[in-house]
């Protein structure tokens, strides 16, 4: 059994968890969003990073408090190295 | 709401009432029905007196602020925590709406959001002696009494169906029982679940 400890509920089993993609993608915002080429808007929209090893994420507790939150995981063995709320920053190290 | 007569519980077409298991002896797990049971959707934030205040003016009940539990006096109604910013109120039959307009009227002008979900889920009760090890073939928490004791609560998956588990404190000398609270259209299929899960126990349907 693969646990995921939600910020909210506690350590709970995988299958409650939908995975959220990456975290911390920004949506151009202002005066530069209105000079946007076609081809940065299609990076924001489309180009993820697909890296192996450590991934900051977003996951959603589906089956218990329905909140979102963040992951840094590492996509080769599968450790969540650390969990951390919406809205904060990435722990020191794992930063990317 | 709908009328009193023409309410039904989803579990009506087993006829539980004339179930072979009624009058079984050493059972080890007890099955039961609550029905009608209303339910209320409570929403805002804890971290403000005024709202917390107010949830005590209209339901008699300090919500409970810590995850996975719950409050509530026996007989009454309960407050069980579904995420840091929302609540499950549990109503006896026939009083969520006076409850959700008293809550109405007390949090009038406040950020916060009070949603009648009405009968939406029916509750299931679950107890004997192997209640936690029926419950532990088809969810993950862990039930152990010292994780999981009265005045606990969670959502989770059981059988693969969304369940809110709840176990209120029982009243003296008598034994307690989980609640289950599951969506109407899950309850048919949980019902027969745990009735199969009980068999190497023995089972008691005690409606």
């Amino acid at each position: 059994m693969f646990l995921i400890d939600c910020p909210y509920c506690g350590p709970r089993e995988e299958t409650e968890f939908s995975y959220g993609h990456e975290a911390h993608v920004h949506r151009p915002a202002g005066a530069a969003a209105e000079k946007l080429s076609d081809a940065e808007w299609a990076d924001y929209l489309f180009m993820r990073k697909n890296p192996k090893g450590v991934h900051l994420e977003r996951w959603v507790h589906t089956h218990g408090c329905r909140r979102w939150f963040n992951a840094a995981r590492n996509t080769h063995s599968n450790e969540i190295l650390a969990i951390y709320r919406v809205g904060e920053k990435p722990p020191k190290g794992l930063a990317q | 709401m709908v009328e009193s007569y023409r309410q039904q519980s989803p579990l009506d077409h087993l006829a539980l009432t004339t179930h072979p298991a009624r009058h079984a002896d050493d059972a080890g797990l007890i099955l039961g029905q609550r029905s009608f049971m209303e339910l209320i959707n409570l929403r805002g934030d804890a971290n403000r007196s005024d709202f917390t205040d107010a949830v005590r003016h209209a339901v008699k009940i300090d919500l409970p602020i810590s995850a996975n539990t719950a409050a509530g006096k026996l007989a009454g109604p309960h407050i069980l925590w579904l995420g840091p910013d929302e609540w499950l109120i549990v109503a006896k039959p026939g009083s969520g709406e006076r409850m959700a307009t008293a809550l109405r009227n007390a949090l009038a002008g406040q950020h916060a959001a009070v949603t009648e979900t009405g009968q939406s889920r029916t509750c299931i009760m679950i107890g004997g002696s192997h209640a936690r090890d029926v419950l532990a073939k088809g969810c993950a928490l862990d039930l152990h009494p010292s994780a999981f004791g009265a005045g606990q609560c969670a959502q989770t998956l059981l059988a693969k169906a969304g369940v809110i588990l709840h176990l209120p404190l029982a009243p003296k000398g008598a034994e307690p029982m989980f609640e289950i609270h599951v969506l109407r259209s899950f309850a048919a299929y949980l019902w027969a679940w745990l009735e199969d899960a009980a068999q190497e126990y023995g089972l008691r349907v005690d409606i």
